[in-house]
């Protein structure tokens, strides 16, 4: 067990006083003065163990939450007080391995041990000590360099349903992402809430094949690992990103997926709470809570190491409503929202631009970064796609005879921006210039006098038919 | 008047402790052996619940709870313009100094500098009578910002000696002496407990605009000096660059800018631009007028519940100082949701949503804060304070409690559509649903721009609502089934909408627009409908009118830096229109 310091056998007074068990809650009477948050270790009569924190502390009892599985949990389990909140050792051994939710190695090899022990749960960058992220990060999709572009040390999440290609797509980011004029690679902090091995091993055998694998560290509960253990999974990968990130200077990536499997565990925990539910049976705590995960993706002043958080999702019923892309969208910055829609008309990568969004784009794109016209682009492209997606819901009412003149060339540029902008192959990585061109190319199918997004002076500069002139 | 107790449970935030004798509600209290700061909110017979502002983890029952008998309490003087405090106004420029970039529980700093020195200039000599809320001398705090030091409340009397000089902030810089005898020193800070309003004599009914640069804000949904608006929506709509936009752009003397809640980047973001950008009135930097309170989403819940107070108080502060004070809450659903965090673990009776029944109290009471007041002293000083407070409502819905009550409470609601915002209309602030309860109050301020400001505004709001209920039609019959007047009108209000409503906040020109260009561009844009009706009943087709070569001008109108290009642009264009209009009367 990694969470206590092992040999000091000082920490630790074991009670076999549990009174009742409830789901993953355990009651231990006689306890005195139990940490709030400390770690517990549970051992089973079967001799397997099982962590654990304090939840609720009273002089003389503690309500314990464990975070394995919970199958084989009775009255007679041994529970041993650590003293200690939950820690991990870390070093740069840990990349290249893979532990499991618990942290516990996966890999054959031994427990790390670990430079520095540091708590998972509380960590917090003080927002005085920020740097706003602002390095453009290319990743060779059109729609997301163009008119959603991520910068290093950002949280995106990619909100999806179940059946669509998300893993697809960040696997692609992963692979494809550069900083522009800067060679140097993300290392990436992997980090599986329930999802299927499939899923799992696509990702796996993605990043042996372009050897990410070496820089990475992956932590793991799959589907039929213990469901509360989700709970602390991202916590571990995050304090490992913390440290590779803003000790050791790394640019890290971290993929959280699947954040709606960790949701549920949530939920799960506060119903044998017996808490009072918020929307649709989640906790009402749970904007804070996520947002203890999400925040940790930053930049800080003075170091040179980042974390670039990308969440994974999938939206209930399709619902963007529901809590947990709510809340995510809440707290994240931005989203990109993989439609059913587009990827049913066969467009890879099928992520609808109109409700999705990059809140820092401004900060990494422009003159000297990206392109000057870069954002008056984006911009445009959003308007122009948005009054073709209107027009073509307005076509299949009146037919597109009844559109004026204007609403027909809108669903025409509609079509086509689908068809070439959106479009790319799953190996496709484009330049920046390239999508520029691409997104060029499509505006100068509308009359010059509708581009009111962009200035006359780049409409001058880089229109197609100024352009042509030019030559 | 230390009182010792024990701590008996821990849950969460929520702390349980025993022995602790006549305490009071509100009391600050030290909790453990980190002295992790709680507040007294419940006492029931021999136990005192406490809610503390800090992570608890680590904590165990047994250790002591010292009770300081005071409440929470905000020091106030100079040092804080400029300055980013946490909820409980500790600078955390200090403690990243102190304590590295992570945020350390237990750590002690305290909010006003004591090292720094501030020159000190008299206003007032020894014999003098002053009263509280008197300005006994001033110290330049910033570029912009003369500080007033006031005579703390309480206090009437003479001055018995003041000196002029470089003092520290907890240096007495006077005496007075009150008709009992006693002598009370006067220092540059003085402290006010954040849960009580500042007083003032009188308050005033609202007579000037609290100007934003916004155009939907100031020509639609104007805000008063003195005034309450909230601006909902969904996650993504606009709420917090529409704030970022009024911190910097409005004609406030004081911005407070309290980030509840929210993005620990949107705070070093407003951090990294203040002191690089222009105040358009004074020339000097943002920074030189505005104080940050960053109480993010991933600190511990309770001290955003703390954090608004701290910033309301601040802000009444400055306004008893004369000054206009713009106070800017993102988001206060952040706050309400720490209201019903602490409810839950005390284990009261949840009304909707799980939000306690006192939640429409306590955002009233806040809004309250707000207003325009003859401030405490001699004489008759006005200072105001502006709230203006993002709301955030779950899944987009406006029905929902934080919400609904909010908007029963403002003067002016910035209803954020997401719709809007997904076709990058930004700022998304919904016309048909967004109000301003100060129209009639500012009418007088924008008549000295344009005699014709109310007609032109009502008929522009008009033409909107006209043009959304013709759109509904279109979406049925399609626009060009329509008859060429009403097709016109859909074209103004196109032009209305990405002419005149939309305002990109990163645009160097735009982001910032003076009233005479709003009215001129609105006069503008309406002069067009004018001439343009009176084509169409010539027979002129609107298709021809769509086809105006300079048509386009009147989209570009918010590029122009100065008046006289709107005036040529429009002239352009209005000879185009008499060229058609000729060959039509032919
Ligand atoms: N006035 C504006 N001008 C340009 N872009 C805007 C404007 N308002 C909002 N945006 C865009 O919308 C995004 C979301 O805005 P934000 O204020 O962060 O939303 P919210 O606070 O409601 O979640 C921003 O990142 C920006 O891209
Ligand atoms: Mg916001």
């Amino acid at each position: 067990m990694s969470f206590e310091e092992r040999g000091s056998e000082k920490a630790g007074m074991v009670y076999r006083t549990v009174t009742e068990v409830r789901g993953p809650l355990l009651i231990v009477e006689g306890v005195r003065g139990a940490k709030y948050n400390e770690v517990v270790e549970v051992k089973l009569p079967d001799g397997s163990e099982i962590i654990g924190t304090v939840l609720d502390t009273y002089s003389d009892k503690a309500i314990i939450q464990v975070f394995g599985r919970t199958e084989g949990l009775g009255l007679e389990v041994a529970v041993r007080f650590t003293g200690d909140v939950m820690r991990i050792p870390l070093s740069d051994d840990l990349l290249g391995r893979v532990f499991n939710g618990s942290f516990k190695p996966l890999d054959g090899l031994p427990d790390p041990i670990g430079v520095e022990r540091r708590e998972i749960f509380f960590s917090v960058i003080n927002p005085a000590a920020r740097e706003p992220p602002s390095e453009f990060i290319q990743t060779g999709i059109s729609v997301i360099d163009g008119m959603n572009s991520l910068v290093r040390g950002q949280k995106l999440p990619i909100f999806s349903e179940s059946g669509l290609p998300h893993n697809l797509m960040a696997a692609q980011i992963a692979r494809q992402s550069t900083i522009l004029g800067e060679g140097e690679e993300f290392a990436v902090v992997f980090c599986a809430m329930g999802i299927r091995h499939e899923e799992y091993e696509f990702f796996r055998r993605e990043f042996e094949r372009t050897g990410a694998l070496d820089r990475s560290v992956m932590i793991l509960n799959l589907a039929d690992d213990p469901v509360i253990e989700r709970i602390i999974a991202p916590r571990i990968a995050l304090t490992i990103a913390e440290y590779l990130a803003f000790d050791l200077d790394m640019h890290i990536l971290t993929i959280l997926t699947n954040m709606t499997h960790y949701c549920e565990s949530l939920r799960s925990l506060s119903i044998a709470r017996e808490e009072v539910p918020s929307r649709k049976g989640y906790p009402s705590y749970m904007y804070s809570d996520l947002a203890t995960i999400y925040e940790r993706a930053g930049k800080i002043k003075g170091k040179k190491g980042s974390i670039t958080l990308m969440p994974i999702l999938t939206m209930p019923g399709g619902d963007i409503t529901h809590p947990i892309p709510d809340l995510t969208g809440y707290i994240t910055e931005g989203q990109l929202i993989v439609s059913r829609e587009l990827h049913l008309k066969g467009i890879y990568p099928p992520i609808n631009p109109l409700p999705s969004l990059s809140r820092l784009m401004k900060d990494g794109v422009g003159a000297g970064k990206t392109r000057e016209d870069h954002m008056e682009v984006s911009s445009q492209l959003y308007m122009a796609y948005a009054e073709g997606v209107k027009a073509r819901s307005l076509a299949r009412i009146i037919g597109e005879l009844g559109l004026s003149e204007r609403e027909r060339r809108y669903l025409r540029f509609a079509d086509e921006f689908e068809k070439r902008f959106i479009n790319q192959g799953v190996y496709e990585n484009r330049s920046i210039e390239r999508t520029l061109e691409i997104a060029w190319d499509l505006l100068s199918m509308l009359p010059e006098e509708e581009l009111i997004r962009i200035s006359e002076e780049h409409i001058k500069k880089y229109h197609r038919k100024y352009r042509l002139q030019a030559r | 008047m230390e009182k010792i107790g024990e701590i008996k449970r821990i849950n969460g935030s929520l702390i349980i402790a025993e022995g602790l004798k006549g305490v009071k509600i509100g009391d600050i209290a030290y909790v453990g052996d980190l002295k992790l700061i709680g507040e007294v909110v419940r006492i029931s017979g021999r136990e005192v619940a406490l809610q503390c502002y800090e992570d608890t983890s680590g904590l165990r029952p047994g250790e002591h709870v010292i009770s300081t008998g005071t409440p929470l309490v905000a020091e106030l003087g100079p040092g804080l313009i400029g300055g980013i405090f946490d909820g409980l106004e500790r600078s955390e420029l200090e403690l990243w100094k102190k304590a590295g970039p992570f945020i350390k529980k237990g750590y002690r700093v305290i909010p006003l500098n004591r090292e720094k020195k501030w020159y000190f200039k008299p206003g007032v000599k020894p014999g003098d009578r002053v009263v509280e809320g008197d300005i006994v001398g001033v110290v330049r705090e910033s570029k912009v910002v003369e500080h007033r030091v006031l005579v703390p409340v309480g206090i009437n009397g003479v001055v018995e000696n003041i000196e002029e000089g470089e003092f520290r902030v907890d240096e007495p810089v006077a005496e007075v002496r009150l008709p009992n005898g006693v002598k009370r020193e006067i220092k540059l800070m003085q402290t006010w407990p954040v849960r009580i309003p500042r007083p003032y004599k009188e308050r005033l009914p609202l007579a000037q605009p609290l100007f934003t640069g916004q155009r939907v804000i100031d020509t639609f949904f104007p805000i008063a000096k003195g005034g309450t608006a909230a601006i909902p929506g969904g996650f993504g709509t606009g709420k917090t660059i529409t704030l970022h936009s009024i911190a910097k752009w409005s004609d406030a003397d004081i911005v407070i800018y309290v980030g509840c809640g929210e993005r620990g980047n949107e705070m070093a973001d407003i951090l990294t631009h203040f002191p690089e950008l222009e105040d358009p009135r004074t020339g000097e930097k943002l920074i030189e007028r505005a104080i940050f309170i960053a109480n993010v989403s991933n600190l511990p819940v309770s001290a955003r519940e703390a954090s608004i107070y701290m910033g309301i108080t601040i802000a009444e502060y400055y306004r008893d100082q004369g000054y206009d004070v713009g106070i800017i809450v993102d988001s206060t659903s952040r706050w309400a949701e720490a209201l019903r965090d602490l409810s839950g673990r005390l284990e009261e009776l949840p009304a909707e949503e799980g939000y306690p029944a006192y939640l429409a109290e306590r955002i009233a009471e806040f809004y309250e804060r707000a207003g325009r007041v003859v401030t405490l002293g001699s004489g008759r000083r006005i200072g105001s304070v502006t709230i203006m407070g993002a709301v955030s409502p779950p899944g987009g819905d406006f029905s929902e409690p934080v919400t609904s009550t909010t908007m029963r409470f403002v003067g002016a609601l910035w209803a954020l559509d997401t719709e809007l915002a997904f076709r990058r209309h930004f700022p998304a602030i919904n016309w048909l649903r967004s109000f301003s309860r100060y129209v009639d109050v500012l009418r007088e301020f924008w008549e000295r721009y344009d005699p014709n400001w109310f007609r032109l505004r009502e008929e522009a709001l008009r033409l909107l609502e006209e043009s959304s209920r013709l759109e509904e039609i279109a979406r049925v019959i399609g626009e060009k089934a329509l008859p060429d007047e009403q097709r016109l009108i859909l074209l103004v209000s196109e032009i209305l909408k990405e002419g005149f409503l939309v305002q990109s906040a990163f645009h160097e020109v735009d982001r910032y627009c003076p009233p005479e260009k709003q009215v001129r561009m609105l006069r503008a844009i309406m002069e067009f409908y004018r001439r343009a009706s009176e084509l169409i009943k010539l027979g002129v087709p609107v298709e021809r009118i769509r086809g105006l070569k300079n048509l386009v001008e009147l989209l570009r109108l918010k590029e122009k830096k100065g008046l006289e290009e709107i005036d040529e642009a429009e002239k352009r264009l209005i000879e185009e229109m008499e060229e058609l209009k000729a060959e039509y009367s032919r």
